[in-house]
């Protein structure tokens, strides 16, 4: 397994260099200029010297081997540095910089990582708390109210887009009745029981909104599953042999079920790293699916492209892990 | 009864007036302002995002701001230099500003002549990339002749010489925090960028780059009773119906800037009555530019040149007039600008002294007489009732950038041009692209790729003599310059070239305005602009806010200390 493992972490190597490189080409050949948002009274020579100030128009190589360096070697010299590790000249290293702040873009993304895990991660595993047992219970009584309740719900919280349902409890819980702010307060500092409590309030609609939509796809995934298993021979020789339901179900079934459940949960782990744009965007939580975004409209082409190699590096790595879970759950899965 | 009555509404106004009296630096708590365009950076040297200029409004100053209604006011300089206060030199190349001598920074060492002086230098620096570098045009040099007197001198003779440091897109910078940022570094000093020090009423407590600024009161500012309010949050990001919301129904903001919302969306969220809109008219005008050269792509590299020869149908004034008179412009604004817009016959609506009335037939539309005015040029139906001559059918490309409200407008003109038989095909491109100075791309405003393309300009301050010089012959874009200029109709004329200069040299204000008038019916008249829409900043402030004036010519936050708390 360990074998596995390493072998694997090595080849997602040259295939992340090859990702970056892709992605770096694709943005290369979009269109779009970093000044284009500027006011029309700004002139064309102004602009063409801001361009020249940002260094675009530089030749491809030489950009991409610039970001390569920056995020490879000075960006992590960068963070031994901040931890009391000096190694090399500090005052050398270019940091990867934002178009639009001018500002290194690790501080941005280190910034906003909070926010997102706060909410869109909390928002993923309340989710799986609430999808797992409606997922169970439905499938064990299949076709009952319970079973044909939960599919509706799923299918509304699957079908029906997350800018509505925002919207929708924007206007029933903030205009209306009050109760939470429409406004998510990124400064708010943790520090007493009341700064808790504002926090938990401003985070119900967005956490709302998005477990909604994250239990509503894995509640089918593990209703689809146990019914896979219920029919199995195997379920029938449990019974047979005198087990309780409790035991057959909840052992037996169970366990086996979670094995494609848990594969798609962890393959679900990076999406929450970037982000949930539009609930950020009508939340106003600006986490990192707001910073893409906003790069990805401003044309702020350093940002966009570190943002987006690291959701790639996290995909890769979360596939590893989805493996290697699998092998873990599975005894019949070896990979040696 | 009566005379207890006049006593009781005496003393109410009395203790009004007390309580303006006794405002005090931070009494009215905390100012939550929403942006939908979330703010990147604080030093506006390096932006010229409205977002960022106004957002750094709060923390820098310049010598002089933009009042609401168009004047000038000192801000850091004790008045405004003039020929008359022999300010501005006669010869009008130097204008002298005393600057006050009781300014401290926010850090609490004094403002000098030094720093007025650096900061027309850092962005002068040709390598600093500097985003109000129009500002500083034909600055020669800026020097201090003492501490508080700056001088600065011009290379030709500037009439309007309140280009640097009047209003906040060129504001005074700290020379003892900038000094190591001059050209090239500019982008390295983020802690600088990130919270200038500045003699503006507010600092910055916290900056969250493309998220949210708090700020708080300024304990060093000049005026000791002001700003009114401790601090301030400004929130970025969402889309502006959200920000009005948080305003108008939720009233968890104070002011939400540029209201871009539906006109019937706006009034259902008005109806909560927790605020109210603010509008105010600047110089920014929707306008249809007219292709007067040929765009066909078979012309190659002289596509869209002068050397590429006329519009086969456009070069023609009949047509030019008659799609002007076909358009209702009222409707365009009921529909899509509301309380944002009104109708305009200009290119140049604004300030009132420089406005012309000599056009405004085109405020009433006229079908019939667009019609009889096509037939009388030889432009006759044809079978599918598209109006052709000697083979050239009035078939139109008409281009502008993505955003609802201009293809809602795009779809009423088609609609409108069809009646009077031209065909119209339309097109929208990406802003970023469209606007983008991007030579690869075919799609851009400058290289005009279309027959018909309509966007929005206006000009920085009040005075036009450089927005005027925009349709000059040598603004022309083309491959020559890199497609670099303003002349989007490729319209030239030896007269509007000679008012152009002529209004380069003259000082008095009459003779500028009655020069710009006529520059502006120039175009009119040729129909080589067809102006929509005068367009407005439109805001929402809360009733609870007192004192907030919009202001169309500078920041809308420059006036932020003014602002206060009302019940």
């Amino acid at each position: 397994m360990l074998n596995y493992t390493l072998r694997r972490l090595l080849f997602a190597i040259p295939t992340l260099l090859v990702i970056s490189f892709i992605i770096f080409v694709i943005l290369d050949l979009a269109p779009g200029d970093p000044t284009g948002q500027l006011p029309l009274t700004i002139p064309a020579e102004v602009r063409a010297k801001i361009r020249e100030s940002l260094g675009v128009g530089e030749p491809i190589h030489i950009a991409y081997f610039k970001w390569v360096r920056g995020f490879f070697v000075y960006e992590p010299l960068y963070w031994l540095d901040q931890i009391g590790i000096t190694i090399g000249d500090p005052s050398e290293r270019a940091r990867i910089i934002s178009y639009a702040t001018r500002g290194p873009v690790f501080d941005l993304i280190l910034e906003r990582i909070p926010q997102t895990l706060w909410v869109v991660g909390l928002s993923y595993v309340f989710g799986i708390l609430i999808a797992l047992p409606i997922g169970v219970i439905s499938a064990y009584k299949q076709y009952s109210w319970f079973d044909q309740l939960g599919t509706f719900i799923s299918m509304v919280g699957f079908s029906v887009p997350t800018f509505f349902t925002g919207l929708l409890m924007i206007v029933i819980f903030s205009v209306q009745l009050g109760w939470f702010p429409s406004v998510y307060d990124t400064t708010l500092d943790v520090n007493s029981w009341d700064t808790f409590i504002l926090q938990v309030k401003q985070m119900v609609m967005p956490v709302a909104v998005l477990a909604l939509y994250n239990a509503s796809q894995i509640s089918r995934f593990m209703r689809a599953s146990m019914l896979d298993n219920l029919t199995q021979d195997y379920v029938r020789t449990a019974r047979a042999k005198g087990m309780s339901e409790k035991v057959v179900v909840l052992t037996h079934v169970l366990r086996n079920s979670l094995i494609p459940v848990v594969t798609v949960i962890a393959l679900g782990v990076p999406t929450i790293f970037s982000g949930a744009i539009i609930t950020e965007q009508i939340f106003r939580v600006n986490g990192l699916g707001q910073l893409l975004i906003i790069g990805i409209q401003g044309s702020d082409f350093p940002l966009v492209q570190t943002l987006t190699f690291i959701f790639a590096i996290l995909i890769v790595l979360f596939n590893l892990i989805a493996d290697v879970i699998y092998g873990i759950l599975d005894p019949r899965i070896r990979y040696d | 009864m009566r005379k207890l009555k006049t006593l009781i509404m005496a003393t109410a106004a009395a203790s009004t007036f007390a309580t303006v009296a006794l405002a005090e630096r931070g009494s009215d708590g905390n100012l939550n302002v929403a942006y939908w365009q979330a703010v990147s950076i604080l030093n506006p040297y390096l932006s010229g995002g409205t977002k960022d200029i106004e957002a750094s409004s709060l923390i820098l100053d310049p010598l002089a701001n933009y009042r609401p209604d168009g004047s000038m006011e000192p801000a850091l300089a004790t008045e405004i230099p003039t020929i008359e206060n022999g300010g501005v030199s006669e010869d009008l190349t130097s204008i002298t500003w005393k600057l006050r001598d009781d300014v401290v920074w926010s850090d609490g060492t004094p403002f000098t002549a030094a720093d007025v002086v650096f900061s027309a230098n850092y962005c002068l620096d040709p390598e600093g990339g500097c985003n109000a570098a129009s500002n500083f045009a034909d600055v020669e040099s800026v020097e201090a002749l003492d501490d508080h007197t700056v001088k600065i001198n011009f290379s030709v003779a500037k009439p309007f010489p309140y280009g640097p440091f009047v209003g906040a897109t060129a504001p005074v910078i700290q020379e003892a925090q900038f000094k190591e940022c001059m050209g090239a570094k500019a982008p390295e000093c983020t802690e600088a960028n990130f919270g200038p020090i500045g003699t503006g009423p507010f600092v910055v407590d916290e900056f969250r780059a493309n998220d949210v600024v708090t700020y708080k009161a300024n304990e060093n500012y000049r005026d000791p009773a002001q700003p009114a309010f401790a601090t301030v949050t400004l929130k970025g990001g969402g889309d502006s119906a959200a920000t009005t919301r948080s305003v108008l129904e939720t009233g968890e903001f104070d002011y939400a800037w540029n209201v871009q919302v539906e006109p019937e969306v706006l009034d259902q969220m008005m109806a909560a009555g927790k605020g109210e809109i603010i509008s105010a008219f600047g110089t920014s005008v929707e306008r249809l530019m007219v292709q007067l050269t040929n765009p066909d792509p078979s012309l190659g590299d002289k596509r869209a040149t002068v050397e590429g020869g006329p519009h086969p149908f456009l070069s023609d004034i009949n047509v030019r007039k008659a799609l002007s008179m076909a358009i209702d412009r009222d409707i365009l604004v009921e529909v899509g600008y509301g309380p944002n817009g009104q109708v305009t016959c200009n290119v140049l609506p604004a300030p009132e002294i420089y406005a012309s009335t000599a056009n405004d037939a085109c405020k009433t539309q006229d079908v019939e007489g667009a019609k009889a005015l096509l037939d009388e040029a030889g432009w006759l139906p044809g079978p599918d009732g598209v109006r052709e001559k000697d083979g050239v059918r009035l078939s139109i490309l008409y281009q502008t950038s993505t955003n609802s409200v201009r293809q809602g407008t795009q779809a009423l003109i088609k609609q409108m041009w069809q009646e009077i038989g031209v065909e119209t095909e339309l097109r929208n491109i990406d802003a970023g692209v469209f606007f983008g100075g991007d030579q690869s791309s075919p799609d851009t405003f400058q290289k005009f790729f279309a027959d018909i393309e309509m966007y929005t300009n206006n000009f920085d301050g009040t005075d036009p003599e450089a927005y005027m010089g925009n349709w000059v012959c040598s603004e022309i874009p083309s491959p020559k310059n890199q497609w670099i200029g303003n002349n989007m109709p490729r319209f030239c004329s030896e007269e509007y070239d000679a008012l152009s200069a002529e209004m380069g040299q003259t000082a008095s204000i009459e003779k500028r305005s009655a020069l710009a008038k006529k520059m502006n019916d120039m175009l009119m008249q040729e129909y080589v602009i067809i102006p929509l829409i005068h367009r407005g900043r439109v805001s929402a402030a809360s009733n609870t806010l007192g004192n907030v004036v919009l202001n169309p010519w500078d920041s809308e936050l420059a006036f932020a200390e003014e602002w206060t708390r009302v019940e």
